[in-house]
Formats: C-alpha cells, sequence, structure tokens
C-alpha cells in the first residue's frame, strides 16, 4: 500500500514536504531543484549509473538521489563543494570521451549533455588519453546510432526491454571498453529491433537519433520537374509547437499547414483522413471477422512497430492482426493512384512526403510491399523534430503564421480520423463506427472514455444492439507481450484489441520532441481529444469526402476488391534465427538465391532435414546449383510440432505446416506446401537468370 | 540429397551438445553463465550460432547473451590457441617481474597485446590476475598445469616440449 | 532442489569410527595438497614415496574411507595449503612432527629408509631460516608458524576429503548446536556479542548484518559465501575452501539458521578449480551424512548449497555484482540501498559473507564468545589470515590477531625484506602495500603500529581482503600506483561515469609521469580526478579504486615530483626516464657491459673507463646487470 501521508525533510536548508515520491530526487525536483541526470526516467528502473544525482545526506554522507528513499528529517545539500567539483568532473571527463561536434550535432538543441556541462559551467576538457572512434551505425531506415557520442546512460537499454520488452540493443564489454551494442556489434537494421524510435526518445544525447532524411525533402522541393505533396499525421500538430514556445498539446496544425506552404509543398493534406479510411475497412473487416467467424481477437495495424513486433516474435498471431494497411500506407498508395489524374502529372513526378511522429514508419514506406515497380507509395518519410528543423532552416516563425487549412479532399477529417494519434483512438474511432453499424441509428455518444488514459491496459465490455463487444486497448510492447501471452492462454478474451508500440501512443513516438514525461503525454492527448471535440464531424462514418473517395476510386465500398488491393495489405514471418546457420550449397554465379530452411534442432526426426534435402535435390535435378545459396537455419523455440519456415529469396514462403515428425518422404512430397516452395524457386530462378 | 541430409544432421548432433545442456539447466535463463561456461567447454569458444541459438532458447534477447559473454573475462567468441598459457600478472606475480616474462613469450611465440592467438593456432597467451598461488610467483599456468618461480628459461623448456610433441603427433599422422 | 531424506548424523559416532581407524595407523605422513605444492610436484612426491613404501614392504593407504583396518598402514594424507606455498611441496611427518620442504619425488626412497623407517632426520630436506640460518627441522620450531596465531587455519593440517575427521576435530558440534540449541535470535547476538567483523573487507559487524536479514520478511532468503577472491596476491579464502571445506558449509549453515534462509549458495571464482572440487565433494559428504539436506538434526530447519563458479570478473566480488552474476546477468552493481539483507538474490533478503568470515563462525558458537574475544583487539576481535606477499623473505598465507604490528609480520613471521636478489640486507623496507587494489600503502613509520579494521582506515589503507605486499627499496611506488590503477580500470564494470572514465584518464595522467610526458598540471589533476572518482562512484570498486593513488601521493610525493618536474625515477624502474651513464670513478673498464648491450651503445677500450651513447641507448638495462662493479647508474 502506498504511503500516502504527509512528512517532511529539508533541502538546503528549506523544509520540504513528500508523501509517496519513490526517491529524494523527485522530492527535491519538486521543490524547485533541478538536479541534473542523465540515468533517471520515471518510467523506467533505476540505474544509478550517471552519478550526477548525488547529494548530501546529513549523517550519511553522499548518496546518489534517485536511488535513495526520502524519510522524514533527512537534510540534505544538493551542492557542496565536494559535489559541485564531482559533478564538473565527471562531465569533463564524459567530454573528454565525446566526439564533440556539437554545431552540427542533430541533437545540439535538446541536448542533456551540452545543457549540463554549461549549466556547470565546464569550461576546458583538461583529460587527453585517446577516444576510440567507432563507426557510426546508419543501417536502420530509422535510427543512427553515433557510439561516440554515448554516454552509457543505458536509457536506452532499460527502454527497450522495460517499455518494449525486445532487448535489441544491450550493454556489451566492461569498464573502459563498454558500449551499447546490438547482440555480435551487429547493426541495429539487421537485428530483431522494431524501429520504434523509444530508444532515441530517451537518449541524453545524440548517440541515437531518428534517421534526418530532410535534405531528401528538399532536393524534391527543388526539383522543379516533381509536384511535392505532404501528409500530416495527427499526433504531430500537438507536439510540434512545443519547440516554438507552445504548450504540449496545443494544436498548430494550421500553423504548420502555412509553413509547409512556405516551403514550397504544392498540397499538405492530412493522414487524419486515410485513419477515417482506416476505420472503415477495419471496421468492416472486425463485423466480418464477428459475424463470419474469422479469427479472434482481431489487432488493429496501424503500427509498423506493433506489426513487426508480431512478425518476428508471434508469427501465430499473424492471421489476428488486421490486414489493413496503417494510416500512412494507405495515403501513399490512395495518393499515388488518385492525385497524378487530379494534377495531370505523372505517377512518377508525384512525390508524397509524410511528416510523421513516429520513425518506424520510416521504415514501413520503404518495405517493398508498399513500393509499385520499385518506387515506394511513400516517398520520404520525416518525424516532428526534422520538420522543426526545416521550418527553422528556412527562418519561419511558426507562431506568428496565420493558420491556413488543410488542402481538400485528403486534407479533410473527422475527429475519429485525429484521435488516432492517443493510445485508445483507433478503438474509440472503430467504436464509434461499428456501434452506430450494429444499432442501426445515429450513435449519439461519441466518447467511449473507457478506452482513454495512460493506463498500461484499457479494457471494456459494450454492449450494443444486443452484442457484447470485449476490447482491449494496450500500449508499449513489453504491456503488450503480457497481453498476447494471456490471449494465447486464453485467460482473456476480446474481440478486438489496439496496439500500439509507444507510452501513450504515437503523441510520443520515436520523431516527437524529445523528453516527453507522462504529464506531457497526458497533455498530448487531451489536445487531440479537444481537437477531437471541436471537429464538426466526429464519426469516420460520416467523412463524406473519404465516401466520395470509395466511390470515385476504390471500387466503390469498404471491403472491395479495389480496396483490397489499395487498402490492405499481408505480413511476414520473421522469426528464425538466421545466426545458427549451415551452409548446405554455395553458387557460383554472382546473382544467387538465396533458400533457408529453417528446422527445428531439438527433434531428431525434424522432418526439415527431409525437406531440405528433396530442396536441394530439387534444385540439383534442375541444375539450378550455380545459382542458388542454401542455408539450414535452427530453430529451437519450444514448438513441440518442429515447425519449419522457408524463405525464398527475400519472401517468406509461408510457415509449412510439416507437422508429424513421422512423415514419410512420399507424404511430404505430395503435400501442397512443397509445391508452394518448388513454385517459389522456380520463379525466384526465372528472374535471376 | 544424401549428403544434405548428413550435414544436416551433423549439424543437429552438433547442437544436440547445446540442447543437452539447456535440458540439464532446466532452460532456465537464470543459469545462462553456467550453459556458456558449459557450452564453451564443448566447442573451446562460443561461436555466434550457437549464442543466438542459446538465447532463442532461452528465450532472452540475443544481445543480451552477447553482453554476458562480453562481460567475463573467462568467455571467448573467437577460437583459442590449442594450448593456453596464463600469466599471471596479480600483484605478488608482478612485484616478482611477471612482466618480464611476458614479453619474454610475446617474442617467442610472435604475439603482443592485440594479438594473443598464434596463427598455427597451438598457442594463445592470456594475462590473469592471480591464480591463487602467489606463494610461488610468478606463476604460469600452461593447460591447466601450474608451474611456480618461473624464469624465460623454465618457460622456453616447457614451450620446447609442447613444440616438439605436437611435432611428433604430427609426424605420426 | 532434491530432498535429502531426513537422516540424523550422531556426530560421536562418525567421531569414534575416525578415531578407530586412526589408532591402528602407525605413522602418518601430511602432504601438503594446496594449489601452490601440487604445482610443485607434492602428488608426484606422495606416490613416490607410495611406491617406494611398496617396494620396501610396507603398507600404505591414502584414503582412510577406503576400507576399515588399517593396522600397521602408514597414512598419507593430504593437507590444505599450509600457507607456505614457497618452500613447497611441504611434507610433515607425524607424530615426530617433522616438516620437510623443497621434497623431490627422487628423495622417496630415502624418506622411506630413513626417517619413516628410524624416524631420523635428514638434514638436506629440513627448512633453514633465512635469518639465522640454522635449520629449524620441527613445525614448532619455525618461525614462520611460531609466531603466527592459526585459528581459521589450524584445521587446515586435516584431510579435507574425509568429512570423519572434521567432524573428529569437533566439527559440526557449533551447526548441531545452532540447530537444536539456539533461537536465530540468539545466534545472531553470540555474532554481535562476539564483535565479528567481516572478513571480505569493509569490517562490517557480522552479527548485525545477519540481525538485519532475519528482521527483512521474505518467504525465501539466502546465504551467499563469498568466495570470488579477486584481490590479485591473496589466496586466504582458496585455502581455506581447500584444506577445510566442511567449516564454511558449517558457517553458512548456521547463518542459515540466523537469517531464517533454506538455501546456500558458494561463488567461487573460476580460477580456483581445486577449490571448487573439494567444496563440491565436501557439499557431497555433507548431503551423504545428513549434515546438509532436510530436517536436519530433526530440528525441522532445512538447508541445501550449491556452488557456482564465477567467471572471470573482479567486480563480482561486490555484494550486488555478485548477485548479478548468480542470476545469469553481466555483473554490474547496483545501488545500495536497496541492500541485499532486504532484497538480494532473486529479490529475497540475503546474507552474504565472505569464507574467513563464514570459517570463522563454528569456532565462536562452539568456543564461546569469550575464548573468541580473548585474541585480538577490543574493536577487531579475534585472527585475521594475510597473504604475505612481495619483497619479503618468506611469503606465505599467515593468520595472526588483530593488533599485531606490522614489524612482527614483515620481520618475524616474513623473516625480513629482501632486495631484488632475493637477500635480506635488513635496510630495504621501503612500504607495504596493503589491502589490494583497494587499499593503501603503510610506511616505515608505520611499522608498529597495531594492525585492525579502525586503525589501517586512518591511515589511509584499509584491511581489504588481507593481500599484504612488501615492497623493497629498488619499488618505484608511482608505478605501483599504476599496476593497481591498471588493474582497477581492467575490472571496472564500466557501469558508473566516475570509474568507467575516471580510472582510465587517471591511467593515462600516470602514464603520463611515468614516460615523462607530464607537467605541472598533472598532479593536481589526477588528484582531482582522484577525489572526484572516491567521492562520485557507484560501488567499492571505484569507490577505492584511487586509494592506492591516494596514498602514494602522500606518502612519496617527492617520488612523483622526480618524476614530473626533473624526468627522473629515483629506483631506475621506469624505462623511458632511465638515463644510463656510467660512473667513471667506479668503472673498472672490464667491458662486460660493452659485450651485452643489444645496439652497442658503449664505447671504452679494456682497462679504460666506458661511456654510454644516450642517443642510441635503448635503456634496456642490459648493462647495469652485466656490471660488476656497480658502475652503471641511472637505469
Ligand atoms: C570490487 C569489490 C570486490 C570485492 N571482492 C570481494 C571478495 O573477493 N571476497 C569477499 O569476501 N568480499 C569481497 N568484497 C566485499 C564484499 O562486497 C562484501 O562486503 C563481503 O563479501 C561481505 O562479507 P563479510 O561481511 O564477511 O566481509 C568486494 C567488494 C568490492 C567492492
Ligand atoms: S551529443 Fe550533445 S554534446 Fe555531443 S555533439 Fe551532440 S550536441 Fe554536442
Ligand atoms: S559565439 Fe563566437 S565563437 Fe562561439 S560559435 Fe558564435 S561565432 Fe563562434
Ligand atoms: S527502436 Fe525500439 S526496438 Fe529498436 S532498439 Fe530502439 S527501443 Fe529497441
Ligand atoms: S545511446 Fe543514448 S540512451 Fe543509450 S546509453 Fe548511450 S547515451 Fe544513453
Ligand atoms: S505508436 Fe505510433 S509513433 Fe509509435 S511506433 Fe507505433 S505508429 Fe509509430
Ligand atoms: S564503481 Fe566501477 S565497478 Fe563499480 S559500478 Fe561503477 S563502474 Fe562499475
Ligand atoms: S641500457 Fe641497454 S641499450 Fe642502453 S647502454 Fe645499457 S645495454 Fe646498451
Ligand atoms: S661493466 Fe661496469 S666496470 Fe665493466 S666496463 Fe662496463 S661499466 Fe665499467
Ligand atoms: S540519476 Fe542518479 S545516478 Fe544517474
Ligand atoms: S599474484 Fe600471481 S598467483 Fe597470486
Ligand atoms: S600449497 Fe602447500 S603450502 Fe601452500
Amino acid at each position: 500500500m502506498a504511503d500516502t501521508a504527509i512528512k517532511k525533510l529539508t533541502v538546503n536548508g528549506r523544509e520540504v514536504t513528500f508523501s509517496d515520491e519513490r526517491n529524494l530526487l523527485e522530492v527535491i525536483r519538486k521543490a524547485g531543484i533541478d538536479i541534473p541526470t542523465f540515468c533517471y526516467h520515471s518510467e523506467l528502473s533505476i540505474y544509478g549509473a550517471c552519478r550526477l544525482c548525488l547529494v548530501d545526506v546529513e549523517g550519511k554522507g553522499v548518496m546518489a538521489s534517485c536511488s535513495t528513499k526520502p524519510a522524514a528529517g533527512m537534510v540534505i545539500q544538493t551542492d557542496t563543494k565536494e559535489i559541485r567539483n564531482m559533478r564538473k568532473i565527471n562531465l569533463e571527463l564524459l567530454l573528454a570521451n565525446h566526439n564533440r561536434e556539437c554545431p552540427t550535432c542533430t541533437r545540439s538543441a535538446s541536448c542533456a549533455l551540452q545543457a549540463i556541462a554549461h549549466r556547470l559551467g565546464v569550461e576546458t576538457v583538461r583529460f587527453k588519453a585517446p577516444r576510440k572512434e567507432e563507426p557510426i551505425d546508419d543501417s536502420s531506415p530509422s535510427l543512427v546510432r553515433d557510439p561516440n557520442k554515448c554516454v552509457l546512460c543505458g536509457d536506452c537499454v532499460r527502454v527497450c526491454s522495460e517499455i518494449q520488452g525486445i532487448g535489441a540493443i544491450d550493454f556489451a564489454f566492461r569498464g573502459s571498453s563498454a558500449k551499447i551494442a546490438p547482440a555480435f556489434d551487429a547493426s541495429l537494421g539487421q537485428v530483431e529491433c522494431v524501429n520504434c524510435g523509444q530508444c532515441a526518445a530517451v537518449c541524453p544525447t545524440g548517440a541515437l537519433t531518428p534517421k534526418q532524411d530532410s535534405s531528401k525533402v528538399w532536393e524534391a522541393l527543388y526539383d522543379r520537374s516533381k509536384t511535392v505533396v505532404v501528409q500530416v499525421a495527427p499526433a504531430v500538430r500537438v507536439a510540434l509547437g512545443e519547440y516554438f514556445g507552445a504548450k504540449p498539446g496545443e494544436n498548430v496544425a494550421g500553423k504548420l499547414v502555412a509553413a509547409l506552404k512556405l516551403m514550397g509543398f504544392k498540397h499538405v493534406y492530412d493522414t487524419s483522413f486515410t485513419a477515417d479510411m482506416t476505420i472503415f475497412e477495419e471496421a468492416n473487416e472486425l463485423l466480418e471477422r464477428i459475424q463470419g467467424g474469422g479469427e479472434l481477437p482481431m489487432f488493429t495495424s496501424c503500427c509498423p512497430a506493433w506489426v513487426k513486433y508480431v512478425e518476428i516474435y508471434f508469427p501465430e498471431l499473424l492471421p489476428n492482426v488486421s490486414s489493413c494497411r496503417s494510416p500512412q500506407a494507405m495515403f501513399g498508395s490512395v495518393a499515388k493512384k488518385v492525385l497524378p489524374e487530379q494534377f495531370g502529372c505523372r505517377r512518377e513526378d508525384l512525390v508524397v512526403v509524410s511528416i510523421m511522429p513516429c520513425t518506424a514508419k520510416k521504415f514501413e514506406a520503404q518495405l517493398p510491399k508498399f513500393s509499385v515497380d520499385g518506387k515506394p507509395e511513400v516517398d520520404i518519410v520525416i518525424t516532428t523534430s526534422e520538420v522543426q528543423r526545416m521550418i527553422n532552416s528556412l527562418g519561419i516563425q511558426l507562431q506568428e503564421l496565420e493558420p491556413e487549412a488543410f488542402d481538400m479532399p485528403m486534407g479533410f477529417a473527422t475527429g475519429g480520423g485525429v484521435i488516432f494519434g492517443a493510445s485508445g483512438g483507433v478503438m474509440e474511432a472503430a467504436l464509434r463506427y461499428v456501434a452506430e453499424k450494429l444499432d442501426n441509428k445515429p450513435l449519439k455518444k461519441v466518447d467511449f472514455k473507457q478506452v482513454r488514459g495512460m493506463e498500461h491496459l484499457k479494457e471494456a465490455t459494450l454492449e450494443i444492439a444486443g452484442n457484447e463487444i470485449r476490447v482491449a486497448v494496450v500500449h508499449g510492447l513489453a504491456n503488450t507481450k503480457k497481453l498476447l501471452q494471456d490471449i494465447k492462454a486464453g485467460k482473456v478474451k476480446y474481440h478486438f484489441v489496439e496496439v500500439m508500440a509507444c507510452p501513450g501512443g504515437c503523441i510520443s513516438g520515436g520523431g516527437q520532441p524529445w523528453g516527453a514525461t507522462d504529464r506531457i503525454r497526458i497533455q498530448r492527448q487531451q489536445g487531440l481529444y479537444n481537437t477531437d471535440k471541436a471537429h464538426q464531424v466526429q464519426k469516420p462514418q460520416d467523412n463524406w469526402l473519404v465516401q466520395r473517395c470509395y466511390e470515385e476510386h476504390i471500387g466503390g465500398k469498404p471491403g472491395s476488391h479495389e480496396a483490397h488491393h489499395l487498402l490492405h495489405t499481408e505480413y511476414q514471418n520473421r522469426s528464425q534465427i538466421f545466426d545458427a546457420k549451415l551452409p548446405i550449397m554455395r553458387g557460383v554465379e554472382s546473382n544467387r538465391l538465396p533458400i533457408t530452411v529453417t528446422i527445428c534442432a531439438n527433434q531428431e526426426n525434424c522432418p526439415g532435414q527431409l525437406l531440405l534435402g528433396m530442396l536441394s535435390s530439387y534444385v540439383k535435378d534442375k541444375k539450378y546449383t550455380p545459382w542458388v545459396d542454401m542455408d539450414a537455419a535452427f530453430s529451437s523455440r519450444p514448438a513441440q510440432d518442429g515447425t519449419i519456415c522457408v524463405t525464398v529469396g527475400d519472401q517468406i514462403v509461408e510457415r509449412t505446416h510439416f507437422h508429424n515428425a513421422m512423415n514419410t518422404l512420399e507424404q511430404l512430397q505430395n503435400q501442397a506446401a512443397f509445391k508452394k516452395i518448388t513454385d517459389a524457386i522456380d520463379k525466384g530462378l526465372a528472374q535471376i537468370r | 540429397m544424401k549428403e544434405s541430409v548428413e550435414k544436416t544432421k551433423a549439424m543437429v548432433q552438433h547442437l544436440a551438445a547445446v540442447n543437452a545442456i539447456l535440458e540439464k539447466n532446466g532452460h532456465d535463463p537464470g543459469r545462462l553463465i553456467p550453459i556458456l561456461q558449459e557450452t564453451q567447454e564443448v566447442y573451446k569458444y562460443l561461436p555466434r550460432d550457437v549464442i543466438s541459438y542459446l538465447a532463442t532458447s532461452l528465450d532472452v534477447p540475443v544481445a543480451h547473451v552477447y553482453g554476458v559473454a562480453t562481460f567475463y573475462a573467462h568467455f571467448s567468441l573467437e577460437p583459442k590457441g590449442k594450448h593456453i598459457i596464463r600469466i599471471c600478472d596479480g600483484t605478488a606475480c608482478h612485484v616478482k617481474k611477471s612482466t618480464a616474462i611476458q614479453q619474454h613469450i610475446y617474442q617467442r611465440l610472435g604475439l603482443n597485446d592485440e594479438k594473443r592467438t598464434t596463427d598455427d593456432l597451438l598457442f594463445t597467451l592470456e594475462m590473469v590476475s592471480c591464480l591463487g598461488a602467489c606463494g610461488l610467483a610468478p606463476v604460469v599456468v600452461i593447460d591447466e598445469e601450474v608451474h611456480g618461480q618461473v624464469t624465460p628459461a623454465m618457460v622456453d623448456t616447457i614451450l620446447d616440449q609442447i613444440i616438439a610433441a605436437e611435432k611428433t603427433a604430427k609426424g605420426e599422422e | 532442489m532434491t530432498s535429502i531424506p531426513a537422516k540424523t548424523p550422531d556426530l560421536e559416532q562418525m567421531a569414534a569410527h575416525y578415531q578407530r581407524q586412526a589408532a591402528q595407523l602407525k605413522r602418518r605422513v601430511i602432504i601438503c595438497g594446496g594449489t601452490g605444492c601440487i604445482a610443485n610436484g607434492a602428488l608426484k612426491v606422495r606416490d613416490a614415496v607410495c611406491a617406494e613404501m611398496e617396494k620396501a614392504g610396507q603398507k600404505a593407504v591414502v584414503d582412510l574411507l577406503e576400507h576399515e583396518d588399517h593396522s600397521g598402514e602408514t597414512y598419507f594424507s593430504k593437507s590444505g595449503c599450509q600457507g607456505f606455498c614457497q618452500v613447497g611441496p611441504i611434507m610433515r611427518i607425524e607424530p615426530e612432527g617433522i616438516f620437510y620442504c623443497h621434497v623431490k619425488p627422487e628423495d622417496a626412497a630415502e624418506i622411506v629408509n630413513v626417517t619413516l623407517k628410524t624416524g631420523e632426520i635428514i638434514d638436506r630436506l629440513v627448512y633453514v631460516d633465512p635469518v639465522s640460518k640454522k635449520p629449524q627441522r620441527h613445525e614448532d620450531e619455525i618461525t614462520f608458524y611460531t609466531r603466527q596465531n592459526r585459528v581459521v587455519l589450524k584445521n587446515c593440517l586435516i584431510e579435507p576429503d574425509n568429512i570423519e575427521e572434521y567432524i573428529y576435530k569437533e566439527g559440526y558440534q557449533a551447526a548441531r548446536k545452532a540447530l537444536t540449541e539456539m533461537s536465530a535470535e540468539q545466534i545472531c547476538q553470540t555474532i554481535i556479542d562476539a564483535g565479528l567483523r567481516g572478513r571480505g573487507g569493509g569490517g562490517f559487524p557480522t552479527g548485525l548484518k545477519w540481525k538485519f536479514t532475519l528482521a527483512s520478511k521474505g518467504d525465501k532468503k539466502y546465504v551467499i559465501c563469498n568466495a570470488d577472491e579477486g584481490d590479485p596476491g591473496a589466496f586466504m579464502d582458496r585455502s581455506v575452501m581447500e584444506g577445510n571445506p566442511h567449516a564454511v558449509l558449517e558457517g553458512m549453515l548456521i547463518a542459515g539458521k540466523a537469517v531464517g534462509a533454506d538455501e546456500g549458495v558458494v561463488y567461487v571464482r573460476t580460477e580456483y578449480p581445486l577449490a571448487v572440487q573439494r567444496m563440491r565433494g565436501a557439499i557431497e559428504a555433507a548431503e551423504k551424512h545428513g549434515l546438509l539436506g532436510d530436517n536436519l538434526f530433526q530440528s525441522g530447519f532445512n538447508f541445501h548449497i550449491r556452488v557456482v563458479e564465477g567467471a572471470g570478473a573482479f567486480v563480482c566480488g561486490e555484494e550486488t555484482a555478485l548477485i548479478a552474476s548468480i542470476e545469469g546477468k553481466r555483473g554490474m552493481p547496483s545501488p545500495k540501498p536497496p541492500f541485499p539483507a532486504e532484497r538480494g538474490l532473486y529479490g529475497k533478503p540475503t546474507v552474504i559473507n565472505s569464507v574467513e568470515t563464514l570459517a570463522s563462525i563454528p569456532y565462536i558458537i562452539r568456543e564461546g564468545v569469550e575464548v573468541f574475544r580473548s585474541v585480538g583487539t577490543e574493536k577487531s576481535p579475534g585472527t585475521k589470515t594475510f597473504a604475505l606477499t612481495g619483497h619479503v623473505a618468506n611469503t606465505g598465507l599467515i593468520e595472526v590477531p588483530f593488533g599485531a604490528t606490522l614489524r612482527e609480520i614483515v620481520y618475524n613471521i616474513g623473516g625480513g625484506v629482501t632486495d631484488n636478489a632475493g637477500h635480506v640486507t635488513g635496510e630495504d623496507f621501503k612500504a607495504v602495500q596493503i589491502g589490494g587494489p583497494s587499499g593503501g600503502c603503510l610506511t616505515p613509520d608505520l611499522l608498529d603500529l597495531p594492525l585492525d579494521f579502525d586503525s589501517l582506515k586512518n591511515a589511509g589503507a584499509m584491511v581489504g581482503s588481507g593481500g599484504l605486499v612488501v615492497m623493497n627499496k629498488q619499488t618505484c611506488m608511482v608505478s605501483i600506483a599504476r599496476f593497481f590503477m591498471q588493474f582497477t580500470q581492467n575490472e571496472s564494470c564500466g557501469k558508473c561515469v566516475p570509474c568507467r572514465e575516471g580510472t582510465k584518464q587517471m591511467l593515462a595522467l600516470l602514464d603520463d609521469i611515468i614516460n615523462g610526458r607530464a607537467d605541472e598540471n598533472t598532479l593536481e589533476l589526477l588528484e582531482q580526478t582522484a577525489k572526484a572518482v572516491q567521492l562520485g562512484s557507484l560501488c567499492g570498486l571505484g569507490k577505492t579504486a584511487p586509494n592506492p593513488v591516494l596514498s602514494t601521493l602522500r606518502n612519496f610525493r617527492e617520488e612523483y615530483e622526480a618524476h614530473v618536474y626533473r624526468k627522473i625515477c629515483p629506483t631506475g624502474e621506469c624505462k623511458a626516464l632511465a638515463r644510463p651513464e656510467i660512473d667513471a670513478a667506479l668503472c673498472k673498464g672490464c667491458t662486460a657491459c660493452a659485450r651485452k648491450c643489444p645496439v652497442g651503445a658503449i664505447t671504452g677500450k679494456v682497462k679504460e673507463v666506458h661511456v654510454i651513447d644516450a642517443d642510441k641507448c635503448i635503456k634496456c638495462g642490459a648493462c647495469k646487470a652485466a656490471c660488476r662493479f656497480n658502475a652503471i647508474t641511472g637505469i
């Protein structure tokens, strides 16, 4: 039970009250003294590594305030000569081991290292021991890792494991060789990172930053032959203003539109438009699944970090994920289909830019499945922080601008499409749609407050026209993992589950202004809900421009064939362990088709061994050998049935169901799955040769 | 086809050793260190594929296992030489000039601070701090055998013996 | 954990069994079976002697438990490290108490045919005191031992693999008493009254620690025996585990009862394979005899112990890092509070004690508080083991009461300070580094300081793990400080900024000094950094890492200044600062140096004064070693 009685202690001679604060640091900060820290985040476990938060506790000596419980009667000095010297030397030590290039550093404006060094008056760096220069890792489409700017505070590691339950990066080596790295020092783009960018959102320095793509945008804008349009995601508008002195949650959409026009964007659209469209598709899909006995629960699919997460860790749940594309991707496909005609330009001259709160969207946009003829449907994704720098680089005074409206038709959105940016928003928008559909009469009360707020897991059971609909909303992938395990174990049952990777949803995505706390998150969420209230239309289904778009371009109605083509997608199983590989054959040509068969090493008679043999015979029989690299990849995920997964090129041929280890060769050969694989090989080879 | 089945069988058997270790330790991620120790005993180092395989089996991130394996001095991610020479550079041995022994072996085997394994993978030289035989300082351990009050000449004799033994073993093959 | 069926061990019966067997023996020969002596061939000696026995038609036995009837047999038992590895392999022959050292397999026949037959002593094999140069034939004559007060190490002469002998020596009686006659509170109170302070470094009162752990609520608690012994140059814990493993187990058992734990973990560094083996063997034997397991002595108390091997990280001696390591994580310390007593292994209340602390427990419970307190000082009662190494005639493991002076240790037990050639000259003492990489150095003026936890702390050093390195006048203190700095910077876990970055920079600054690159700011920056690291570091490693630097800076500042301002190393150890010169007054022109110089830097005619070409010289020191007339200086 939390102790909430009011107690007192003394900070720098002043009496301060406290109750259930979890440590001295919080008490002291509440008292108005901002002790510098690198390694403390209220949402993360206490780590105690930066040693900046040291204070003197009378009778006990110097202690780290982040890891000391407040006690009544404590007498605390936050600053003594020794502590001050220690902090300064501490900073000097860090800077000595730091690639100091502030003027050109992405994080210059919000760098905690720079700010604290400045605050403490560190003016020289007297240490000279040479720094080891480490290569910069920019393999990920979402993030750049610069180990030369890392202060090893471990914030990223804890976010990735505690909040996201992933652990894609961790500490490696020790002592002065210690560093943050993915397994085997591989690059971030090659490991199980889901691109959420939460690590960059807590990194106090420029060691982990969203990838900067704005120069590509300038390129496009300067290119006279291109028509450049831009979509703005809902969450951007309630955070961008923070850079320009606005309060968190203040909606600056109108000013942003004006600024983007000043930059030269031809048309400025609102991603909330396709968010509304998502509801048309997704709510329909849900109703179909409920009424037609499809796989339940259904999961939302608008967060690419979450989608990648299921693909890696819970591939067996992929059939439960809505096949709808994210609003960004829907916007891309619709824009590329509709706008060239409208503008009278060639499809390849239309450049679609996204402004997103999200680093995972950069990853999503470059997925081959969202390209047509090798050209991505969304050409460039930039984040809130990048658009801020673009605004500044042009010298635009955002707050001075007169707000302007989004362009039509794809700039028109309902309140339901806007709240997508907050955890629970997609669910609420969908419920507005589903409730009305099931009830068959106009929905009066559009607010579903049960699914709002910052709780880790929000659940609701709704009675709609005699139907009971059970829903859940979860954010943070560690929370999600728990929920998925419960769902798999049959402990809980839902019809519909919304998942957002970032805490509180996109409002605190990896591309948002740095330094979000729960207080700021709630303000940003509130900003979206206020916008929703202010909208003349709140229910997505009432977006007549979306309806018209369906009529004119997308087969007339949700779920149509054309809608499936433009607005839906398929998923990949990414669950293999690629490091445990055994080369089976190596081709000699320069252009080769990689084939991998995952087999289970726990079973003596894994049918994968037979399958592998069959595939290698097949390749030899067909005389494909010079063009094929074949590997056995080992899996030991404790699946009793030893599932086999085959990749041909970069395509993952569906998990094949050779469940019975006693399968004979004939049985295997007769299975359709084998045919499916050989077909894929034939196709792959045809392309290569 | 036969060939690849055989190859895979071999790999499965190869990983069977890991499976047995995992089994013995109850697939308990809390026993990661003994698991790595036992694995290293089998492979003499920790191959990358084996680490990935272990991590997945234990349901912990590969980066975590990598982090643990690189933290402890005893784990090696590189193949080591057949014979391991460990020179003690603990306090007692240091004041009795263990660095001179180190320099001697460096010269003799063509090694240095970065390069610790000979090209023929015959020797790996490690510096350790205290083997608990300080009374015999300086101490060198070669293949588990402890040698006390070591001099460069002693080292030469032992190395000569090993090299000669390796040569005859090779010649007999 | 397998449940071991309750079986009431009858200690008296086991002791009687041992006594019956021992009484039948003709003789007992104790061969040291510690790591050091085994390295020197002790087991080969034993086998050779046994073979000779057989040749001579005499019966030899190495394992009493092998068969029942031992009449007329000579028992070749092994012991744990007897602390004097330097003169190993060591052989003691009972009942005369003959002490042989440096025994070789070649001596076997003579030992069998002379000493074992007639009791006559072979003079070649006896120990000769390095100071008096007199032979000391019996163990009770050897100053190295007579000046000690061996309590914890006393039982190190028993056969560690025979649990019955330990029981015969009153082993497990304290455990029985604690389990059947004492309450947890009473045990804690007894240890508090005894004033036992942790031997692992900090000197925290053990009884209090137990009391806190007892008071912590938890459905499960643990006892951890810290046997990581990472201090380079200390091997007390290894010796205790190898020689007297059951004392450690018994101590853990009592600790378990005192704090309410039912599981114990021994965390041993993996560099100690023999200790691991002996501990595992002892656990097995104790389980077999119902001394570990469930419902021990029918008291309803359960206790199980397992051994966990470390994987090579000094920092894992720190409590929270040790716990992380047992849990399969990187051994990175975490902030305290919470202390392990509240939240330790797997989040449960845990008490962590060092090997030596735990091995002292049975003695206190068995003999009582008064007996324990009868030696040592008021605030630091009892005895302490030290690993005496460095430039001292007798190096080895010693045990002395707290309050003994350095002079006693260095000159009486240690037999005096040696020069680099190993001779005791009587005037070579420069300093003692005590407490390993966390400790500090003591200078000649502190030779009469009574050593205990508090006096050492006041002197800017610490008991630490008990490493005690004697250094002679040819030792450069800056180099020694650098050596420890190198160690701590290698072993820093890298978690917190002051330690990770600070030790690295301090090492770089010391390198600057040693290599002549230092300037007038170096010493100040070094000192400031040292203080910041001391104040700011997260765990004991970083907090104490600057101690060797600060203490040498305090005691040997002029030596630092010579390096920094005059660019010379007074001891000539720092090669980069060396300026070898030939003293014309001393040079006899013998040409030895010129012949040895690898680069031909020395010129001169026979019988004429030689000169060194400073430009050519690579400062290798070969000339100095070659010169029989001490004519070469500055290196
Ligand atoms: C870096 C570091 C290394 C340590 N190494 C050891 C060690 O090897 N053995 C040990 O008993 N204590 C070691 N300690 C002290 C332990 O953390 C702990 O205080 C001790 O085990 C408590 O036991 P005691 O109360 O019996 O002394 C170390 C402490 C630090 C900070
Ligand atoms: S991370 Fe901070 S201190 Fe480092 S270069 Fe960037 S702005 Fe400067
Ligand atoms: S203030 Fe002067 S020195 Fe500093 S950045 Fe500006 S121009 Fe350069
Ligand atoms: S982007 Fe997300 S998943 Fe990737 S490392 Fe950062 S926190 Fe982990
Ligand atoms: S990358 Fe950033 S968050 Fe991660 S440890 Fe380094 S400085 Fe901290
Ligand atoms: S929650 Fe939003 S911002 Fe975060 S990864 Fe998902 S889509 Fe991107
Ligand atoms: S003081 Fe050193 S060893 Fe201890 S936590 Fe900090 S970095 Fe690690
Ligand atoms: S120190 Fe070495 S190089 Fe210099 S003179 Fe002497 S022998 Fe020659
Ligand atoms: S060895 Fe000594 S005495 Fe002989 S020539 Fe050299 S300096 Fe002179
Ligand atoms: S905030 Fe307390 S140590 Fe970093
Ligand atoms: S210091 Fe070398 S063995 Fe202990
Ligand atoms: S090992 Fe024999 S005396 Fe130390």
